[in-house]
């Protein structure tokens, strides 16, 4: 019986369409955009003017504070523009513009694929070089690495929760990953592991990439307190609670962070990050995306630069197919759909999906029926059709006492209820009035 | 019958003794209360659509009674007569204020700003905006998924399926608010109230540069400032490429709207302009 998650969950159809394709590396965009909102907490502050040189791996903008990050030139060339410049949203967004010239690398970063295994660093040391590396968590979350390596006072770090399970359909970046750098994750496990003070890692892979848990436990022979730990696939396996729950059964509570049942979760694009960043010298400045759709040409996995606009990825793949319905930035469970594809992709951009008008249109939208379908199958035992009612009764109390903000937005109610109700659209907007409520409540209180 | 009467005289016993103790609780505990609140209530519209700011028609009329100073109180729906009615039961005073009526600033009609992609997410202005820019290419504009129709109370708002975008039955509208804080783009605003019911406001809130609005709606104001350089009324601002017109200051001649190189400047309820023979020799 394979290990998994207990409460609710989903298990959409997989369409992984690009598991075979190895990573192809795409040459720079003639011009990259980058945006300085690209992780969760403060954005960083443009240090550069128009007219600059840089170079690839710079420093373009410095992290503003404590939850935020560093961000690097991702091409060589001359800072064109700082203005406002449309993220996935649509909405404008400060961002720096590069033009391309040449290929030219920050001296000290090592971009050749030789493995390097010595790790000889001190954790701070290498807790410094992932801060300045601007890491933050590549699997979609954006949020930056050193935070979660500081674990605060009077709680412990006791296991290393590696997150290589990649349950959003459609997605295999994680996937390629782990077959063609499997050792460099292991290193930068071990990397991880010192920086933490922690002795055991598990990495949490779902069953459907046989070929990945092989590999990786070959790998990880050198090291036998690196657990591989397949898992049964089901969504949303990769959410850091769920995950946690999966490998080591540690439940984290209502409102706390993983660090509370002891648990530091990474995903496996960032451990590789880290292991660039410590070893290497190399900062985030080049991301695995896949682009994949039922319609497209050639659908592949690309290794690119951070600030490369979504139509050259879309290019690259083949071209947007005429019955193209959507774009989606992301998974289709958890992804954004795009109103333009003129943007940039972002440290936290792992997919691009295009789906066909059939697959994309939603379907007329029905009364509920309280099948609980929805409570049923939510991975945090909520119950999503009654937090749609209160938001949309402007119950805010309400849906606060109902554990709305324990919502992790995975979209399982969204995509199993029959009669098509938005409920995630609804939870979404209470939870941003719910925060909104609770920031008001602690700045009177203060 | 004798059981019969027993029964009766039983009950009217418990009935006379229970009045008497709830006649004594009731003037032990008797909560004082301005009678002047209840009088101020009734004369209130009893709406309860809370465009004073205040909980409902009580609620408000608790705080009139109470208020030293009624300036910065208002019933919008009532208006300047239901504000001298409670004025006078108070025996205080009220300025009168201009009538206010709701405006739809965006004119972004299907042909004016065509759609770039489709939206069929939760039918919510207030999802969409925070989900993306929407459905046409302007960030700024009407979604038209009719927040504020819904928060209406006094049927004055209307989705106008040609266009996608809502209108407001000046008739009907009471200029409460509602729409006003419903609208997450803050399209809708009060703007004075004319005796014909004529207006002329700048139909666009977008804030993008020129190039750029004019791209995705072909009715954006652009910023050029041309409707400044005519107005002779010191109405018209320009903010982050955007012109305003104040309507306090408008004094409705009419220039700035045929000055406006897109159209954005409405002129409604005016009559049809007289076509001026000298203008078209000029040209030639």
């Amino acid at each position: 019986m394979l290990k998994t998650f207990s409460k609710g969950g989903v298990h959409p159809p997989e369409n992984k369409l690009s598991a075979g394709q190895s990573v192809q590396i795409l040459p720079p965009p003639v011009v990259a955009t980058i945006l300085l909102a690209q992780h969760i907490g403060v954005p960083a502050v443009a240090k550069v003017a128009v007219g600059d040189k840089v170079k690839v791996g710079q420093i373009i903008a410095e992290s503003a504070g404590f939850v935020s990050a560093n961000i690097h030139a991702p091409v060589s060339g001359t800072v064109k523009k700082i203005d406002a410049f449309a993220d996935t949203s649509g909405y404008k967004r400060p961002a720096i513009q590069i033009e391309t010239e040449g290929d030219e690398w920050l001296e000290g970063i090592d971009t050749s694929d030789e493995l390097k295994t010595e790790v000889t660093e001190s954790a701070e040391e290498m807790i410094r070089k992932i801060t300045v590396a601007g890491i933050v968590g590549l699997g979609g979350a954006t949020f930056p690495a050193h935070v979660k390596l500081a674990v605060p006072q009077g709680k412990k770090a006791e296991i290393l929760v590696v997150n290589g399970v990649e349950c959003e359909p459609y997605l295999t970046c994680d996937h390629r990953l782990m077959l063609e750098k499997g050792a460099e994750i292991i290193v930068g496990i071990r990397i991880l592991k010192k920086a933490l003070g922690v002795n055991k890692a598990v990495v949490g892979i779902e069953n459907n990439k046989p070929d990945a848990i092989a590999h990786l436990r070959k790998c990880a022979a050198v090291d036998p307190e690196i657990e591989i730990c397949p898992l049964k696939v089901k969504y949303p396996q990769g959410g850091e609670k769920q995950l946690i729950k999966a490998v080591t059964g540690r439940e984290v509570p209502s409102g706390g962070l993983p660090v509370d049942v002891g648990a530091v979760p990474f995903n496996v694009a960032t451990v590789f990050a880290v292991y660039e960043a410590v070893l290497k010298n190399k900062p985030v400045v080049e991301r695995l995306v896949t682009v994949t759709g039922k319609g497209l040409a050639n659908p592949s996995n690309f290794k690119v630069r951070i600030g490369t606009p979504i139509n050259y990825l879309i290019e690259a793949a083949g071209g947007m197919p005429e019955t193209t319905g959507k774009v989606i930035s992301g998974g289709p469970m958890m992804g954004k759909a795009l109103g333009v594809t003129d943007i940039p992709t972002t440290k936290g951009c792992s997919g691009i999906l295009l789906m066909d008008e059939r697959e994309a249109t939603r379907k007329p939208l029905r009364s509920c029926t309280r099948c609980s379908k929805c409570v049923a199958d939510c991975p945090m035992g909520l119950e999503p059709y009654l937090l749609m009612l209160a938001v949309e009764r402007q119950m805010y109390d309400r849906a606060e006492t109902e554990h709305i903000q324990d919502c992790i937005e995975c979209g399982s109610c969204s995509y199993i209820c029959p009669c098509q109700r938005p409920l995630l659209d609804y939870i979404r907007l209470g939870k941003s009035e719910v925060l909104k409520n609770i920031r008001a409540r602690a700045k009177m209180n203060s | 019958m004798n059981i019969i009467l027993l029964t009766v005289s039983i009950l009217v016993g418990i009935g006379v003794f229970s009045a008497v103790i709830l006649y004594f609780v009731a003037q032990k505990f008797k909560v004082d209360e301005d009678p002047r609140i209840d009088t101020v209530a009734e004369t209130l519209p009893q709406a309860n659509c809370g465009g004073c700011g205040f909980a409902g028609c009580r609620n408000f009329a608790e705080a009139l009674t109470k208020a030293e100073d009624l300036s910065a109180m208002f019933c919008p729906v009532g208006g300047n007569t239901v504000m001298m009615t409670v004025a006078q039961i108070l025996g205080k005073t009220v300025e009168a204020k201009d009538p206010l009526v709701a405006v739809v600033r965006c004119n972004g009609t299907l042909e004016h700003r065509p759609r770039t992609t489709r939206y069929d997410g939760a039918a919510s202005c207030i999802i969409e905006h925070t989900l993306y820019s929407g459905d046409t290419g302007c960030p700024h504009g009407c979604l038209g998924c009719g927040d504020c129709v819904a928060v209406c109370a006094f049927n004055a708002l209307s989705i106008n399926n040609k266009t996608g975008l809502p209108e407001v039955n000046s008739a009907n509208c009471t200029a409460c608010g509602a729409c006003v804080k419903a609208c997450p783009r803050n399209i809708i605003e009060l703007r004075r109230k004319d005796k014909k019911d004529r207006k002329i406001f700048v139909s666009c809130v977008n804030q993008e540069k020129g190039g750029i609005a004019k791209k995705s709606c072909s009715t954006a104001c652009i910023g050029c400032s041309k409707c400044l350089k005519v107005c002779t009324f010191n109405a018209i601002k320009i903010e982050n490429n955007l012109a305003y017109i104040d309507s306090t200051a408008c004094k409705m001649c009419r220039k700035c709207t045929t000055e406006c190189p897109t159209g954005s400047i409405l002129e409604i309820n005016f009559p049809i302009r007289k076509v001026q023979p000298e203008a078209e020799t000029n040209l030639i």
